[in-house]
């Protein structure tokens, strides 16, 4: 072997050796937020062994855990995905949650107001409209930021707030299901039901959209010129701008196409797990979205896995509540713990000793500070 | 990056365009929609109380808004009075329009602006000082929540409000000295680190709560109101400034107190330098670790501040996500008012009337759901920041991680 | 006599590239000490260190005899060593005053006495003939006034040693004149002055003595009476350096590039560009020289479509380009080799085939329709860096991790691979080695041979006047004067640079 092949081979063995350290981090992170949420437990006075043992049981142990896993982790895998996109054209879209709700809103309006449709027409007919839902309501913060340059965080953080109130007030009024007690839609028409999977647990067809949009996703961004533009964007708008890219453009598209598959979550949620729209829809799948998209590194393959866990992390908690007796708040901490470590994944190297490499380039940056 | 268009206004100008909408709107209001009958009762508090006929009122202060605001545009100086004249004038009519057959205390309201806005300006503030360093902190809304929580519980466990408050300051300075760690020693994303601190307030504030706080949630105890003496007896000025709770004049006193030290002390010179061009500082001997751990940590025990003021001030408990957004804002008030805290405590004051508005709406009974009202300071929000970016100027160094 | 400073075997090392390597230096009380070496030999590295900001790996560095150890800057301006740095050290939005006092404010009763500081630069300054207007805000000042207050800043706090880092990188010749007398001035009142460079004809103006480095390494110490250019010229790169560029006289062609009453505002909303008109025609160069801050990279932003312009027009081969979009203008046919290789020309976290087709990703052979053709992309790429000479273990290599010569190549083999009538090339060679530059220049000459009219806008005289057919003058953003470069000397552009007509020039 000559001196340089030996000396290329030495960088491709250390740049997988590299890899598989980098992955091993977010893992670490995970690891290290339960073993901080054992802590708590213990500090608290309940069984830690107790707890744990439910948490697993609860998400794993048996037919009806692995189903309701998947459940959970169909909505957190298509807000993953909308964050994640994001995330790769620089932008942090922290408005996944009010473009769920749209979607959601959406969609149960086509699954209740419309009758009469065959299920193959009904159900794509809803799941568009909720798409297109969630992809106005990213839009919009999109082109202020396009057009007048102000950021993102703020703006769709506002959206959020004003999508909730928007359909608090429709599902407490116009759309309000007379028979029903408590405020929420009426049920959707059956042919606007996403069939199950697996009777008679819940498990419904959401969950295969949702990993064909991730295949779709990644698809979109490394196949396709439209995705190298994101890309691009994301990881210098200045040099996007030289070679002629419309940065602009390029954020109205992904903040569109971030809120479609947040519109999505919702509408899958709506048109498979609920059947309706409460006015007490369940929210937080703005901020776990965020943490299932660190934990993916914003990498359209990572995201099933972080988020069968962050989904398996909230289902084993309900059987970890009652096991052991504690907070199902607790969960709240460890997620939370989660994200802090994926965040500073540096204080995770500097705990275990991984070394950074020296030289690494950042792959997106999004702080640039307010609208510049 | 550049702008596609060439011309561009100014702020002053944005903002005179904007009032004259805002007093041709008021005119379109009062010529539509008000029956030339109506009189609104407009309470002075000690001033008394005057009836005036709306419409006229509503139409002579929707065009001297309009009128004022064209002037604005066209003087270019002297153009804060103007505006804030103009802002006064459509406030007035607003507040006309919507006493209709109906009365509206005045006095009452700017006071109730005063009280609402306190968290948001307290808010500001902390966002000022941290901004100022170099450090963008979008967590002041979880430092808030966290320190509403906290802050309440250790006033329950302590049987004393003050400790709460002072609990509440801590609680806040822990959490920004995570993101200050975060931030200074990891060099993480600042935005991704405070994101990180809002989730785990939200966590730790619900558990806390759930855990311990529950059987505690009748109490209802408050700081009570402080009437300064002698001031408190001025009509009008006195019932809105000197009659108020504790952490109201906390917050006017850390106003004026953050104003003088950021423009005229060595430390805040230092501590601009920091946020403007953190080399040039180093080269000098100013420590920039140094100055902005502090700084961001002072920022928290302010944002702490603002905590106690909804648990301990307002209402008494402590309620999950109680902070309702007024941390971010608080971030519009501070970008409004182009990171001065003058500026951002008029930005604060606007919010605070939009939210004193929103309750007075729905005591009156206006034909509107109460959802959308509730929507008003978010709208807000987004019109301010569209309106102000790229119009001020942010520190130059902020949101990038300083390297030796 | 006891020397102001001296390094003894001084080494620094960064990953992958030592960058100082067993340095000894001397500097005598008095004297101008000129440090000359070409970008990348290590003369900022080794200056970092004197004053703190760099730890030494290795060596020991001895102030006035005594070894001293300078942690930080703090320290080397407790012991009254100054450094004026190549990018100011000063706050923008600050005043003079207050940038002066930054670290040792004065104050009065615990607040800051800004007239009282005031006072004392005004008095301070004068005594050392750099008169600056203490309450001015740094921003609304000249570039060189700007670098009299980073000097005073130094004097302020007592530097008996002075460190300029290319002081004259952004002045004119006449400035540059200013500014040596002002170091003569300083010296005769004892200070000690080190003098970085990379211009040979500088040394000559104004050292006592002349240090030359390279790769890291002193190559040798000498005074301006016993050396030449080219013996100084060859100390620093290491071999026999051609100093000017082999090329015939322009064939011309039609006009490819057409700028009329061209003005354009800067980000500070003030007009940058102020009634620019000039033409390129295909086969010549036009070198558009001027002092960094006169306009041009306003000029190129607004030709390349990066910036609006205000009034005026720009044609690009016959057709109206001014208010056009950079994708509309590469497809007209230009070439743009942008002036800050980092933030405009690559995608440092993309791997060099990906930069290679930054441009041109969208059409065919690289995508049809929607789709990326990625084995075109890769085909395209290993094609061109072998052509190109790009040095890299693999054409997937992320750009980040080039050296700025072969980060330099790869826009230039992205830019010249296309085929392009008109070629902007801004600033194409700043901070390259040598070995990078005659390779840039050389495929400039290529491609003007080949028939492409180019606009050369650099700060560098010596690459304008080796390169050009025609030299503009840019100067408070307009064209001067604009004179064949058979006519152009060292004196007539510096004066021209400084603002004198063509009038005063005869």
């Amino acid at each position: 072997m000559t001196a340089q092949s030996k000396e290329m081979t030495a960088e491709a063995t250390s740049s997988w050796l590299r890899t598989l350290v980098d992955l091993a981090v977010p893992v670490l992170a995970v690891l290290t937020a339960l073993a901080i949420g054992a802590l708590v437990i213990w500090a608290s006075g309940a069984d830690v062994v107790a707890a744990y043992k439910g948490l697993l049981e609860g998400a794993l142990g048996s037919m009806r855990g692995i189903t309701e896993t998947l459940v959970l982790a169909t909505p957190y895998t298509l807000a993953g995905l909308a964050v994640a996109l994001g995330f790769r054209c620089g932008l942090f879209n922290i408005g996944v949650e009010g473009q769920f709700y749209i979607g959601a809103l959406f969609s149960v309006y086509v699954g209740y107001a419309v009758k009469g449709l065959p299920m193959l027409v009904h159900v794509p007919l809803a799941l568009l409209v909720g798409a297109l839902g969630g992809a106005l309501w990213g839009a919009i913060p999109g082109f202020l930021k396009a057009r007048l340059g102000a950021h993102e965080v703020i703006n769709t953080i506002m959206m959020n707030y004003i999508a909730v109130k928007t359909v608090d007030y429709l599902v407490k009024n116009p759309m309000r299901d007379a028979t029903s007690t408590i405020p929420r839609t009426p049920f959707i028409e059956r042919s606007a039901t996403l069939p199950q999977l697996l009777a008679p647990y819940r498990l419904h067809l959401g969950f295969l959209i949702a990993v064909a949009a991730i295949f779709v996703v990644y698809w979109l961004l490394w196949k396709t010129t439209l995705g190298f533009e994101i890309r691009t964007v994301g990881a210098n708008p200045d040099a996007a701008q030289y070679a002629g890219m419309s940065v602009t453009r390029n954020f109205v598209l992904a903040m569109l196409l971030s809120g479609a598959l947040a519109g999505l979550a919702g509408t899958s949620e709506v048109l498979g797990t609920n059947r309706n729209l409460p006015a007490a829809f369940v929210s937080g799948y703005g901020f776990d979205s965020i943490a299932i998209a660190l934990l993916a590194k914003s990498h359209p393959f990572g995201i099933l896995p972080a988020a069968l866990l962050w989904a398996g992390l909230r289902q084993g908690a309900g059987l970890m509540q009652v096991r052991a007796a504690i907070s199902i708040d607790l969960i709240n901490i460890v997620q939370a713990l989660v994200i802090v470590f994926i965040a500073a994944d540096e204080i995770i190297r500097w705990i275990y000793r991984i070394r950074r490499p020296k030289e690494e380039i950042r792959e997106v940056v999004f702080t640039r500070g307010w609208g510049r | 990056m550049t702008q596609a268009t060439g011309f561009r206004l100014s702020r002053l100008q944005v903002y005179a365009l904007l009032f004259i909408l805002l007093g041709l709107l008021l005119l379109a209001v009062a010529q539509l929609r008000i029956e030339p009958e109506q009189v609104s009762t407009l309470g002075f508090e000690k001033l008394g109380r005057r009836k005036v006929p709306t419409q006229l009122t509503v139409t002579a202060l929707g065009t001297l808004c309009a009128a004022l605001g064209v002037a604005t545009y066209a003087l270019k100086t002297r153009g804060g009075v103007l505006l804030l004249l103009a802002l006064s004038a459509a406030m007035l009519g607003l507040l006309t329009a919507l006493a209709q057959g109906a009365s509206i205390d005045l006095v009452g309201m700017l006071a109730s602006s005063l009280r609402m806005s306190t968290p948001i300006a307290l808010g500001a503030l902390a966002g000022i000082l941290c901004e100022r360093a170099g450090i963008v902190n979008i967590a002041i809304e979880g430092m808030m929540l966290a320190a509403a929580a906290f802050g309440f519980g250790a006033s329950l466990f302590f049987e004393n409000l003050w400790v709460g408050v002072l609990a509440a300051m801590v609680v806040g300075g822990l959490m920004a000295a995570l993101h200050a760690v975060m931030s200074i020693r990891f060099k993480t994303d600042q935005i991704i680190s405070g994101t990180a601190i809002n989730i785990l307030a939200v966590g730790a504030s619900g558990f806390l709560r759930r855990a311990y706080l529950v059987q505690a949630y009748f109490v209802g105890k408050t700081l009570t109101s402080i009437k300064i003496p002698l001031l408190s007896e001025v009509p009008v000025l006195g019932t809105i400034f000197f009659r108020n709770q504790p952490i109201v004049y906390l917050m006017l006193i850390l106003l004026a107190a953050l104003h003088i030290v950021l423009f005229y002390t060595p430390w805040g010179l230092r501590t601009r330098a920091v946020g403007e061009h953190p080399l040039a500082a180093d080269t000098v001997g100013v420590n920039v670790f140094r100055m902005r751990y502090i700084n961001v940590i002072a920022a928290g025990c302010i944002a702490g501040l603002a905590g106690a003021w909804f648990s301990l001030e307002t209402v008494g408990s402590f309620e999950d996500l109680m902070t309702a957004g007024k941390g971010y804002i608080a971030l519009a008030a501070m970008i409004f008012g182009n990171w001065n805290p003058i500026g951002a405590f008029l930005g604060a004051l606007l919010f605070g009337f939009a939210d004193a508005l929103q309750i007075k709406l729905q005591i009156l009974n206006v034909p509107l759901p109460y959802q959308f009202l509730g929507m008003a300071p978010y709208i807000a929000t987004m019109i301010v920041l569209g309106g102000v970016i790229g119009r001020t100027t942010p520190p130059a160094a902020e949101g990038i991680p300083y390297e030796k | 006599m006891t020397l102001a400073l001296e390094t003894r075997g001084c080494s620094k090392a960064f990953p992958g590239v030592q960058a100082c390597d067993s340095i000894s230096f001397q500097l005598e009380k008095g004297e101008i000490h000129a440090v000359l070496g070409e970008n990348g030999a290590g003369k900022t590295t080794l200056m970092n260190i004197i004053y703190g900001l760099y730890d030494e790996d290795e060596g020991e560095v001895f102030l006035n005899g005594e070894e001293v150890d300078i942690r930080a800057p703090s320290d080397a301006i407790r012991r009254g060593i100054g450094m004026v740095h190549q990018h100011f050290m000063l706050i923008p939005v600050f005043t003079v005053a207050e940038n002066i006092m930054l670290g040792m404010e004065t104050t009065k009763n615990g607040l800051l006495d800004e007239q009282g500081a005031a006072k004392q630069i005004r008095e301070f300054s004068h005594q050392f003939g750099l008169d600056v207007d203490p309450n001015a805000y740094v921003k609304d000042l000249p570039v060189g006034i700007q670098q009299r207050v980073e000097i005073i800043k130094a004097l302020y706090r007592k530097a008996d040693i002075l460190i300029l880092d290319e002081p004259t990188a952004v002045l004119t010749p006449q400035e540059a004149k200013e500014l040596f007398e002002i170091m003569r001035s300083l010296a005769a009142q004892g200070k000690s002055i080190i003098f970085i460079t990379h211009k040979l004809k500088e040394v000559f103006a104004v050292a006592d003595r002349i240090t030359v480095l390279r790769n890291g390494r002193v190559v040798g110490t000498t005074t301006p009476g016993e050396a030449t250019e080219a013996k100084l010229a060859e100390m620093m790169v290491g071999r026999e350096v051609i100093l000017t560029v082999d090329k015939g006289p322009p064939e011309l062609g039609d006009v490819v590039l057409k700028v009329e009453d061209l003005v354009v505002l800067d980000d500070r909303r003030v007009q940058a560009v102020d009634g620019v008109s000039l033409q390129v025609r295909a086969g010549e160069i036009l070198g558009v020289a001027g002092v960094q801050g006169n306009g041009q990279t306003e000029l190129v932003e607004a030709i390349t479509g990066l910036r609006p312009v205000l009034s005026g027009e720009i044609e690009i081969l016959g057709h109206d380009t001014t208010h056009s979009t950079p994708r509309q203008i590469i497809e007209a046919g230009v070439a743009h080799v942008p002036e800050d290789r980092q933030k405009h020309g690559l995608v440092l976290s993309y791997p060099l085939v990906d930069n290679l087709v930054l441009s041109t990703y969208y059409r065919p052979p690289f995508a049809h329709g929607l789709l990326i053709d990625n084995e075109a992309v890769d085909e395209f790429g290993r094609e061109v860096i072998a052509e190109y000479d790009v040095r890299t273990p693999s054409e997937y290599v992320l750009a980040g991790k080039l050296s700025g010569g072969n980060q330099q190549k790869l826009i230039v083999a992205r830019e010249f691979s296309r085929p392009s009538e008109l070629v902007i090339a801004a600033q194409p060679t700043r901070g390259l080695d040598v070995g990078s530059i005659e390779f840039i220049h050389q495929r400039l000459v290529e491609k003007r041979d080949a028939g492409s009219g180019i606009l050369l806008v650099s700060v560098e005289l010596d690459e304008i006047m080796s390169l050009s057919d025609r030299i503009a003058v840019l100067y408070q953003g307009k064209i001067i004067d604009t004179l064949p470069a058979s006519e152009a000397t060292r004196e007539r552009l510096g004066l021209l640079m400084a603002g004198v007509h063509k009038e005063e020039n005869k």
